[in-house]
């Protein structure tokens, strides 16, 4: 295990899965595996334009089809009050069937509802629709003109959502215009789309006492549950939401989507359960795309490279509607953590959004809210300035890092960042790397023409969200819960307001609270997903699970001990304030002979309570004061075929800092997949649309996502700085590998290629595209001296 | 029409249309939903199974009606009398899975690879599940839990407390 950490009882200790076995055996219980009697299948009818008027809506051949049982269309639903759905941060609304118009391909036109997946299909495939073509806006630099208006249903009339900004917009021009030295660079993170391997689905149906049950790969299940209440003015407490187990999130199955309110509405309508599961394409095509930032990044430096100022402008490409499933205030999330790791003076980011006929997002890509774009503008724009100064880009990330006794360091832009020693991380990565010997052999190869680089990445991220004065969804506040209850023979049960979607909670919960009590982790049961036991949460994304859920249970176990804290008094004969827990038993202080055990006092609770309440359980619910900064130094090493352009990720070292560490096998593990995905972002996923705006990537096939034989073998390390103001010190660790890769494996393309003269390629860097930038570069279009 | 499958040792007689995959026959005639379905292109391998003892097929590449009079081993086959399969032994030893979407597919595809080559090297493994997609793990501790069953890593890594 690379991953270290101190074990103690139960935590620190790579417990193995306790939800393993059933995965293993083909036991899951994903949604798709759900079948209910009379179930109906739903298929959606999608539109083939982009942008096009809808003329009239045949259904009668898609009726004919044997096996439908149903269609319903957008007016039928705007009959209904149902036509629209609210975003999750409030700011617009999502059409949920087509009225009037389409804004995008893909888009949700029509709701066929048969006996049969197939004959779902078959009906969705006979509904005939009328359209009539509109101009396509398919870039957001468009669509800033207004000349084709997008969104005719709005008050406001123009295709620019919002303008958001953070900062010293007048010192940070000053402080640039009298900066020695300059950098600015476009810097496009594309589209890309988080593709869990299970897509996106659900059953609904009103079972006998008129409730309903609707079981859906949620992220959120008591937000989805509070939301339907709202939404459709069904009671909350008849609306019982599961989320089952979950095939993989990444942000993607946090917001609402169509095909759930349209099984909903099949299942009252008809009167029979409705499963509904998207297939790939329409995953890939219609549900949560993340990214489409173009970052306009300015940095201002001394000749000798301390940072002066940082500017960030972005224009950014929400699609049709702008459904970010933002949970805080800002319209642009968290995007305020660009200045990253380093000591920016002044600062000044600013985000404008803009309608395109794309589809509706984005989404928080295993981050919180728009990190990872903050991050790589950063790590990237970093690198681009140690260039123009001619100086080593680690030399100058040392100098310009927030130093350790900066802490509670209270950035440029708004946040005050928990703890960190980013020297340490860096050094530790270093060392471990071998950074001296590869700057030798970087030389020697450089001087055969052969192209190899070193790439870093050194990114503060910020998670767990998050404190309630910046965080709500719909404006329940971003806290989160747990219950726990102990029962009389020492086993027990907690539940949390968090949803596992891989990230093994079913193992970590309980490993915290056989921790905080002295209890055996085998003998906890885990429960979540389950609005009608769990108590309410805002579920799992954001790294918010170990940071806020992780306190609560945290938390909610210390109110256990001190209810058992009475009742061992009770055993010790003595009083409460004579009992002290030492080495996870009670004991009478200064008396370690006289003890007794959680087991013992379990059992006790409801035996033996004296006059005491019985019972032996607690909740909490946890408001974090302030969110985490997990932070890494990360480094690639890559050689560069210059006839192909082929790039080989000959090493990748991650030295993440999560704080204290509860699994370290499970930290690992998270570490390697969120690596992958940050590979992916880097070397080839992107979400591609032509002129015209058709969706050129609908599948597999033309989306690429990493195979085992092209996914780098992955070496970690891990330094502890444990957050202060968390109760056991964890800060979350599952998307700092996602946020804080990418700009390493560019870093290090771009390093590679900088003998040509290269400053900059967005992602994908693909062989294709690095082929073509050294053709040119040899050719001299980009001004670069050729090397023999 | 009618078709007839052994699966997991256990004969299954099922009427289905013509057009029915077999990983939906599986699924949803047979009850056996370990297989599952994350694509529509045959790219991603979750419904991966063996057919005839060693061929690793995509369960949603071949029709209910060519597994007709065919022998099929699913997930749910690998355990014998409640022993894990050194494959599933592995992956949960290696921590081989994370969402466990994908596993089903990966262990069918380790299991044909395997019946090919009893000791596979760290490529022939990467190379072999190159047909299976996991977003969770990143492959790293998936080519461990091979080496594991295959006898080239010691076992259990992890702690059991």
């Amino acid at each position: 295990m690379s991953i270290e950490s101190k074990p103690r009882h139960s935590v620190g200790k790579a417990m193995k899965r306790k939800e393993d076995p059933r995965f293993l055996q083909g036991k899951g219980n994903y949604v798709d595996d759900l079948k209910v009697p009379g179930m109906l299948y739903l298929s959606l009818a999608r539109s083939p334009y982009p942008h096009a008027e809808i003329k009239n809506i045949d259904i009668s051949e898609a009726m004919k089809v044997p096996g439908v049982k149903a269609v319903i269309i957008g007016k039928d639903l705007e009959a209904a009050g149902l036509g629209w759905l609210p975003t999750f941060h409030g700011f617009d609304k999502q059409m949920v069937l087509a009225i009037g118009k389409v804004l995008f391909q893909y888009q949700e036109v029509a709701a066929v509802f048969a006996e049969s997946r197939a004959a779902a299909e078959d009906g969705a495939e006979a509904v005939q629709v009328d359209y009539a073509p509109l101009p396509v806006v398919a870039d957001p630099f468009a669509s800033k003109t207004d000349q084709v208006l997008l969104r005719p249903d709005r008050d406001s009339k123009t295709n620019h959502i919002f303008h958001w900004e953070v900062g010293n917009k007048d010192g940070t021009e000053r402080a640039l215009a009298s900066s020695a030295k300059k950098i600015k660079q476009r810097i496009w993170f594309q589209r890309c789309h988080p593709a869990p391997l299970e897509p996106c689905g659900c059953v609904a149906w009103f079972d006998t006492m008129g409730r309903l049950q609707f079981h859906v790969t949620s992220q959120a299940p008591h937000v989805y549950r509070t939301a339907l209440a709202l939404v459709t003015g069904i009671a909350e407490d008849k609306i019982h939401v599961v989320s089952p187990d979950i095939g993989g999130g990444f942000g993607n199955k946090v917001p609402v989507y169509p095909g759930y309110v349209c099984a909903i509405v099949g299942a009252l309508k008809i009167g029979r359960p409705v499963k509904w599961i998207e297939t790939r394409t329409e995953n890939l095509t219609s549900t949560g795309f993340a990214r489409d930032y173009h970052m306009d990044v300015e940095i201002g430096a001394t000749p000798d490279g301390r940072v002066t100022a940082l500017h960030v402008a972005t224009t950014a490409d929400h699609g049709a509607f702008d459904a970010a499933a933002d949970p805080s205030k800002y319209p642009a999330g968290i995007f305020g953590i660009v200045t990253g790791s380093y000591d920016f003076p002044v600062a000044h980011a600013e985000v404008d959004a803009y309608f395109t006929n794309k589809a509706p997002g984005g989404i928080a890509y295993r981050c919180s809210f728009r990190v990872t774009e903050a991050s790589y503008a950063i790590e990237r724009g970093m690198d681009i300035l140690a260039d123009e100064l001619g100086m080593d880009a680690v030399e100058l990330r040392q100098k310009n890092f927030v130093k350790k006794d900066q802490f509670p360091y209270p950035s440029a832009l708004g946040f005050t960042y928990d703890s960190g020693d980013y020297h340490n991380t860096l050094g530790v990565a270093l060392e471990k790397v071998g950074y001296k010997a590869l700057l030798k052999e970087q030389a020697e190869r450089r001087a055969k023409g052969e192209l190899m680089g070193i790439g870093f990445s050194t990114f503060t991220e910020v998670v767990g969200a998050g404190p309630s004065k910046h965080f709500d969804i719909l404006g329940i506040k971003m806290f989160d819960s747990a219950e726990i209850r102990i029962h009389p023979t020492g086993a027990g049960i907690v539940r949390a307001g968090t949803k596992s979607q891989g990230q093994g909670h079913e193992t970590t919960w309980a490993q915290i609270v056989a921790e905080e009590l002295g209890l055996d982790p085998q003998t906890i049961m885990v429960e979540e997903g389950d609005t009608d036991t769990a108590p309410y949460g805002l579920g799992t994304y954001a790294s918010r699970s170990t940071p806020v859920a992780g306190a609560a249970i945290t938390m909610a176990a210390r109110r256990v001990r001190e209810k058992a804290r009475k009742i061992a008094a009770h055993l010790l004969e003595v009083g409460e304030g004579d009992v002290e827990w030492v080495d996870y038993k009670f004991q009478v202080k200064g008396v370690p002979a006289k003890t007794v055990t959680m087991k013992e006092v379990a059992f006790a609770a409801y035996t033996n309570m004296a006059t005491n309440e019985p019972g032996l359980e607690a909740t909490y619910y946890y408001d974090p004061p302030n969110m985490t900064y997990p932070c890494g130094a990360y480094v690639a090493v890559v050689d560069i075929d210059r006839e192909t352009g082929e790039v080989k990720v000959r090493r990748f070292l991650a030295v993440d800092d999560c704080g204290v560490v509860i699994n370290p096998m499970v930290v690992e593990g998270q570490i390697h997949g969120g690596l992958t995905e940050g590979f992916a972002m880097a070397y080839m996923q992107e979400i591609q649309y032509d002129a015209e705006g058709n969706h050129l990537n609908t599948n597999f096939a033309d989306y690429l996502v990493p195979t085992s034989a092209e996914t780098p073998r992955w070496e970690t390390a891990n330094t502890v700085t444990p957050s202060p103001h968390h109760p056991m010190g964890a800060k979350g660790v599952g998307e700092s590998p996602n946020v804080g890769s990418p700009a390493a494996f560019v870093n290090a393309v771009i390093d590679a290629l900088s003998p040509l003269g290269i400053r900059h390629l967005d992602m994908p860097v693909n062989r294709d595209k690095v082929w073509r930038a050294i053709r040119d570069a040899e050719a001299g279009k980009t001004g670069a001296a050729v090397f023999a | 029409m009618k078709v007839s499958v052994k699966v997991n040792g256990v004969t299954y007689e099922r009427d289905v249309e013509p057009r029915t995959l077999l990983a939906y026959f599986l699924r949803e005639d047979c009850g056996l939903t370990g297989a599952h379905v994350g694509c529509d292109t045959s790219s991603c391998g979750c419904c991966v199974v063996v057919v005839d003892g060693a061929r690793a097929v995509k369960s949603c590449t071949m029709f209910a009606a060519q597994a007709d009079g065919h022998e099929v081993l699913t997930v749910e086959g690998l355990a014998q009398a409640g022993t894990l399969h050194p494959l599933q032994q592995g992956f949960w030893d290696q921590h081989g899975l994370q969402c466990g979407f994908c596993t089903p597919g990966m262990l069918l595809t380790s299991y044909a690879l395997l019946q090919q080559n009893a000791t596979p090297s760290e490529t022939d493994i990467r190379e072999g599940l190159a047909g299976n997609l996991c977003r969770c793990t990143g492959y790293q501790n998936i080519v461990k839990a091979v080496q594991q069953a295959s006898g080239q890593l010691p076992a259990a890594v992890a702690a059991a407390s």
